[in-house]
């Protein structure tokens, strides 16, 4: 039997395996392909103060190995969240995370605050990266000094685990992850899409709304690879993994690269079972080369 | 998700193409008006599935079709399958047209290009219900015109062309069907243009009206928010909230 367990700075994971926030719902329209206790954790939709419509249609556009998006963090707002969607998804046996954005610090810290009673949510994931959004998101992401600042803030209203998104459309990621950490982040997940651009050149037009989107799927991977593994050798907190995480292979890369735990991403569109699948691989793997923890891998990278 | 054979692919003519899938286990119950997602393969092309509607389900054969026309990359490939080969799809997805209670019901089902293939399916389900549907199906050319022996199964058949090579001359919003009879509801798919004019022409008869939409998607089934068309209950996800909508609900 090997221990998957992992430890999130306050918050102990019965696996690594989480999916990741705007890919998931809220779980429950994954209910009906997979039990969801058995994977680590959830990260639900991103949310903020207000509800918002998001950014106009077309949001998305295929790309070679990935997709771009511009979905613009549609969500019914917090108050919905905590009177709608919370008392649906409470007795899910897995660890709950509500993805938290806002255009204003303001927003952040009464948003924060409204999810700081939810028995069942033992953290937030502080998305200061999100790209498709006019005002706020990755703005507070890009600089040490915003990114710093919205820690702060937050961590003087929220008592439980604050987990910060970080943005890999930065010059240098580790930076910023030393600003957060030092303001009280519990740890740390990476990374959010990356700023990208799809043309119809039949139509001469931009195929997004928006024109530009953000990037994800294996076509992401080699990137947020290295940055989680630059982040994680820079920060002593814990490291959430993601990026085109495809199959179990692709999970343990960035568990070796420095990783505590990762999420999945695209991958849950094409294969809503993948959780599982990336679950029962990583536990393979462990067995198969006699690792009695997946903690034996955690950062386990020979350099 | 299920993974489905291929018992035939008919080439319909080169740019149409018929799936006839099987499966050794029960298909589970599907709507008119719903859709699958199929898994194309694993090259950098076609990475996200292809929304497909359901054309026609043979429960007796245990059969799903699905008639697609090859636009991309994803349906040129999918337009090689060989008999034997398995497809994974996720199905069904979306919801459905409204099939009326009474049997006396006026209806008229439009469909332009590939857009006909679930108005196949609804007009068997109506059959079943002891109604017999109009179907009205326009296309480009003759050769745009698919499944017409079908569909004469389930009801009487009327066409349009551009071109006048197949019925008569014009838009299906032309016809002369639609200035001789008067129905109870409308059902439409095919290309936004036609299904706007449809729309128009229903709402300038006081007919009530459905359509369908084709959205680009990535996931199908609610999560990824990518396929919103604008409502009056602000953005809404075609494939959970459609992909059927009534054109009241639509900012048209």
């Amino acid at each position: 039997m090997v221990d998957l367990k992992v430890k999130l700075g306050q918050v102990e994971l019965k696996n690594p395996v989480m999916t990741a926030s705007g890919t998931f719902g809220y779980g429950t329209e994954y209910q009906d392909f997979i039990d969801l206790s058995r994977i680590g954790g959830i990260v639900v939709k991103g949310t903020t103060l207000r509800s918002r419509q998001g950014n106009a249609y077309p949001r998305m556009a295929e790309t070679p190995l990935g997709m771009l998006n511009a979905v613009g963090l549609q969500n019914k707002g917090v108050d919905y969240f905590v009177n709608n969607i919370y008392p649906t998804i409470k007795d899910f046996e897995t660890a709950i995370f509500v993805n938290v954005s806002g255009s204003t610090i303001d927003d952040y810290i009464i948003t924060a605050e409204m999810l700081n009673d939810l028995d069942r949510i033992p953290g937030i994931e502080l998305n200061i990266s999100c790209p498709n959004v006019k005002e706020g998101g990755m703005a507070f992401g890009t600089s040490c000094l915003s990114a710093s600042q919205v820690v702060r803030e937050v961590r003087k209203v929220y008592k439980k685990e604050i987990m910060v998104k970080l943005s890999p459309n930065v010059t240098d990621i580790a930076e910023i992850a030393l600003a957060v950490e030092a303001e009280g982040a519990d740890s740390i997940s990476l990374i959010n899409t990356i700023l990208g651009m799809a043309i119809n050149a039949e139509k001469r037009i931009p195929v997004l709304s928006t024109i530009t989107g953000g990037l994800s799927g294996p076509a992401v991977k080699p990137v947020a690879l290295r940055m989680v593994w630059q982040v994680a050798n820079a920060v002593k907190v814990p490291v959430i993994g993601m990026g085109g995480i495809m199959n179990a292979t692709d999970a343990i890369e960035f568990l070796l690269a420095g990783a505590s735990a990762i999420q999945i991403g695209t991958a849950n569109f094409i294969d809503p079972t993948v959780s599982i699948k990336v679950l029962e691989g990583i536990e393979d793997y462990l067995k198969r080369h006699n690792f009695s923890s997946v903690n034996d891998i955690i950062g386990a990278l020979e350099v | 998700m299920l993974d489905l054979i291929v018992k035939e692919n008919k080439q319909l003519n080169n740019q149409y193409f018929l799936l006839i899938l099987g499966s050794p286990d029960e298909l589970p119950e599907m709507y008119p008006g719903q859709f699958v997602e199929v898994r194309v393969d694993n090259s950098p092309e076609t990475f996200l599935r292809r929304p497909i509607s359901i054309n026609f389900v043979d429960y007796k054969r245990n059969e799903l079709w699905l008639l697609i026309q090859i636009i991309g990359e994803g349906t040129r490939k999918l337009s090689t399958c060989k008999q034997g080969d398995l497809l994974n799809l996720l199905l069904p997805l979306g919801n459905s047209y409204t099939i009326p209670t009474n049997e006396d019901s006026k209806l008229l089902l439009v469909g332009g290009g590939v857009g006909i293939a679930p108005l196949l399916y609804l007009g068997s389900k109506l059959k079943e219900k002891g109604i017999i549907c109009d179907f009205l199906l326009g296309g480009r050319s003759k050769y745009n015109l698919l499944q017409l022996e079908e569909f004469s199964n389930f009801g009487n058949v009327f066409t349009t062309t551009e071109d006048g090579t197949y019925g008569e001359k014009g838009f299906v919003t032309n016809h002369s069907i639609l200035t001789n009879k008067k129905y109870d509801l409308i059902y439409s798919c095919g290309p936004t243009p036609m299904m706007k004019a449809v729309a128009a022409y229903a709402k300038s008869k006081n007919t009530e009206c459905e359509v369908s939409l084709e959205n680009t998607m990535a996931c199908g089934f609610g999560a990824c928010l990518c396929c919103v068309t604008d409502s009056v209950d602000g953005h809404v996800c075609v494939c959970t909230e459609g992909p059927v909508f009534n054109t009241s609900k639509l900012k048209w």
